[in-house]
């Protein structure tokens, strides 16, 4: 049974189809890309998927079974097993790097105060931010905002992550100290669905990537073959116009 | 004529007038202190009932918009009109004073409340957002996460909201209310020089609204550096 299962997805803007009939599956320990132009809706999906955006039609399914987006308690329920880093990072700006990754386990989830630090500091060791745990974000570069927005997603114990373009908005230079903290998660095994447009990072982290476009599910494969042999021609005009350099 | 206002001096500061005075400042000092302590309060209600969604609190959101745009667009005295006839229909035999003291705080509500919209407007919906998806309640959202950061856009406007405020209760005057303007009629109407006697009042309200205005200077000042 796969542990994220997404049926014949329907999402719109007002009146404008943002998704029309996505479709696919994400099993446990499972690494699934989403690729294709800006406006083709990945970011939309994920933004459905945790409740910011409310499907019109289509289920998504988390470990069997459907979640209602129209029930507060099944979307808390829903959102207690997801959690999403954004491409602008979002941190609190009014709390440390620390306070930033022990809120929610300690005020939502009710743990132990001093034992979330511990596994706080943990958290923001391991992606590299040991000594900025009492820095605010505006003292942050764009790299280490986003390192510690990682560190706070992993801090709620998700069963998914969802990375909605979370290099997108960095420096060249600041990309690569993002990619290696999620290739580490990769490593241990994290389920995730990663929107991205760094091609080399897609394909060697992803089981599966989906191509999109304008809101279709235009092809879903391996890596190997979605982005070195696509089928479709919109698929192919996208790769080439982004392997290009 | 310089003369005449200078030999006047001893005439007028009697005990008695003196303590006409204090009383009068006192009643506008309470008048002004209910007002915005009350009013800054049922304002920051009203803002949060705004920020409510579903279809059962669809009411409360409508009675919150309607409540500040109502005060809003109402003039003062109008205002305060309402609430005497109000009371008096009612039959509730409230003292004028109490009166204008619903009256300040009715109004005072309606415009902290759109300051303090705009306080929680001025944080990114991205903030919101991380929030909402970590299920953070909104009570919390508020606390920990957009009161904090909305302060420095709502004190500003608050504090001079509050001093201008001290001086319209000097339309309670109006009503009845012996606040600093009645007792500077009174006093003129007494036969004390206008110069005099109103010079004194404007001493008052400044002496009055003078500390209020370098504390909100002061907290200002201290959020602009405290950047967190």
């Amino acid at each position: 049974m796969p542990y994220l299962s997404i049926e014949n997805l329907h999402a719109s803007y007002g009146k404008t189809p943002v998704l029309a009939g996505i479709g696919f599956s994400v099993e446990k320990g499972e690494i699934v890309s989403l690729i294709g132009p800006s406006g083709s809706g990945k970011s939309t999906l994920l933004r459905v998927l945790v409740g910011l955006n409310k499907p019109t039609s289509g289920t998504v399914s988390l470990g069997g079974r459907a979640i209602d987006y129209t029930n507060r308690r099944a979307l808390r329920e829903a959102r207690d097993r997801f959690a999403i880093v954004f491409q602008q990072y979002n941190l609190f700006q009014n709390m440390t790097a620390l306070r930033n990754v022990a809120i929610a386990p300690v005020k939502v989830k009710g743990r132990n105060a001093a034992e979330v630090e511990k596994e706080a500091v943990t958290l923001l060791e391991k992606v590299g931010l040991g000594d900025k745990l009492n820095a605010y974000p505006d003292e942050l570069s764009g790299g280490q905002q986003q390192r510690v927005a990682i560190a706070r997603a992993l801090a709620l114990r998700p069963d998914i992550l969802l990375l909605d373009e979370v290099t997108s908005a960095l420096d060249p230079e600041l990309v690569k100290e993002v990619l290696d903290s999620v290739s580490l998660l990769a490593r241990e095994g994290m389920t995730m669905l990663i929107v991205s447009h760094e091609m080399a990072f897609v394909r060697q982290v992803s089981k599966k990537v989906v191509f999109m476009d304008e809101g279709r599910m235009v092809e879903i494969g391996p890596p190997g073959e979605i982005l070195d042999r696509p089928k479709t021609g919109r698929a192919r005009e996208f790769m080439a116009k982004i392997l290009r350099h | 004529m310089l003369t005449a206002f200078f030999e006047e001096i001893p005439a007028f500061f009697t005990y008695y007038n003196g303590l006409f005075l204090l009383q009068a400042a006192m009643r506008t000092i309470g008048l002004s202190a209910i007002g915005c302590v009350v009013g800054f309060l049922l304002g920051f209600f009203w803002a949060i009932v705004r920020l409510l969604s579903g279809k059962a609190t669809l009411p409360a959101r409508l009675a919150s918009i309607l409540y500040v745009e109502f005060f809003r667009r109402v003039p003062f005295l109008v205002t305060l009109m309402i609430v005497f006839f109000a009371c008096q229909v009612l039959k509730l035999g409230f003292s004028v004073f109490t009166v204008a003291t619903i009256s300040v705080c009715l109004i005072a509500a309606s415009y902290t409340a759109e300051i303090v919209r705009a306080g929680f407007e001025s944080v990114p919906l991205k903030q919101w957002e991380a929030a909402e998806v970590m299920n953070f309640t909104l009570a919390q959202k508020l606390r920990l996460i957009i009161i904090p950061q909305a302060w420095k856009v709502i004190l500003p406007p608050a504090f001079s909201f509050f001093i201008a405020f001290i001086k319209d209760t000097a339309l309670a005057s109006q009503i009845g209310v012996i606040e600093l303007t009645y007792v500077g009629k009174v006093l003129n109407n007494k036969g004390y020089s206008a110069s005099l006697v109103f010079g004194t009042i404007l001493i008052l309200y400044f002496i009055i609204s003078y500390p209020l205005a370098r504390f909100g200077a002061r907290m200002e000042k201290r959020l602009a550096l405290s950047k967190h």
